[in-house]
């Protein structure tokens, strides 16, 4: 078992070495180039939603074994404002920035599992995954 | 990291080549709009062949950019969205409406032409 890779999220080229790093252990894993493509930009949304609401955070990423079937785990972790209404924030178009407010429901539908928890004023753990086929 | 963008008769051509940091697309939104004023071109192509991921923030940027072009008068299309890069945009809810596309750089100046003269 390879140890999970831990990208602190401090700037905006943080963001950019998350995803690359991600998508090299897709590589890895022998993802297909299109399940490369959504974890990548998976990585991106959630990294650049660390950036934007808790101005600093970790991305951990790690790889899953389960009877020779091998998966990609993302994790990212920050101590922000964390977010009171998840239901909200999951509807498409919903955004307190100004954005397009389509990360965490793309992120969503991008991967095979995903899972929030939050606690207001403490912050937000996302964890997301993907097997490849 | 800039993104060089050329200057064809009356078009302007990018082609991006570089990693998609935020500060780099916001910079090409800037020097698109500038030299779009400074040399007068009626239309854009901007290339997309290289690039392996596009997430709502850089598609938010790029959807900008072509309503800001339109609003100076200039015709905008993109060109070579990789099939990866058009899959996950979909899944991101992302459409682009109202947007034009081709295939590559040869055939988003044929459409270019085409717009400008019809
Ligand atoms: N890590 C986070 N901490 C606090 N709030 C967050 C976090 N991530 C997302 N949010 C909230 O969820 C909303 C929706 O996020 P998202 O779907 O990525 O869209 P966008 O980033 O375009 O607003 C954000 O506008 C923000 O209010
Ligand atoms: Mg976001």
């Amino acid at each position: 078992m390879t140890e999970p890779i831990v990208i602190n999220i401090n700037n905006e080229f943080d963001i950019v070495l998350a995803r690359q790093k991600g998508r090299e252990v897709s590589k890895e894993l022998l993802f297909g180039g299109v399940d490369q493509a959504r974890i990548t930009t998976a990585i991106s949304e959630l990294a650049r939603n660390i950036y934007l609401y808790a101005g600093s955070g970790q991305i951990t990423i790690s790889i899953l074994e389960d009877n020779g079937r091998r998966g990609i785990q993302i994790s990212a972790s920050d101590n922000g404002p964390g977010i009171s209404d998840i239901r909200m924030v999951l509807q498409d178009g919903f955004s307190t920035s100004g954005g397009l407010g389509a990360g965490l429901p793309g992120v969503k539908r991008l991967m095979d599992t995903f899972d929030i928890d939050s606690v207001p004023g403490a912050g937000t753990t996302i964890t997301i995954s993907k097997w490849a086929r | 990291m800039r993104i060089p963008i050329l200057k064809l008769k009356d078009y302007l051509l990018v082609s991006i080549q570089v990693e998609l940091d935020d500060q780099t697309v916001l910079t090409f939104q800037e020097d698109l709009l500038n030299k779009i004023k400074d040399s007068g071109a009626k239309g854009v192509v901007i290339d997309l062949t290289s690039v392996d991921m596009i997430d709502s923030f850089i598609a938010k940027v790029l959807g900008d950019v072509i309503v800001m072009t339109s609003l100076m008068g200039t015709k905008a299309v993109l060109t070579g969205i990789q099939p990866a890069v058009a899959i996950t945009l979909i899944e991101l809810g992302i459409t682009l409406e109202n947007v034009h596309t081709a295939l590559d750089l040869e055939q988003g100046i044929t459409i270019l032409s085409q717009l400008l003269e019809g």
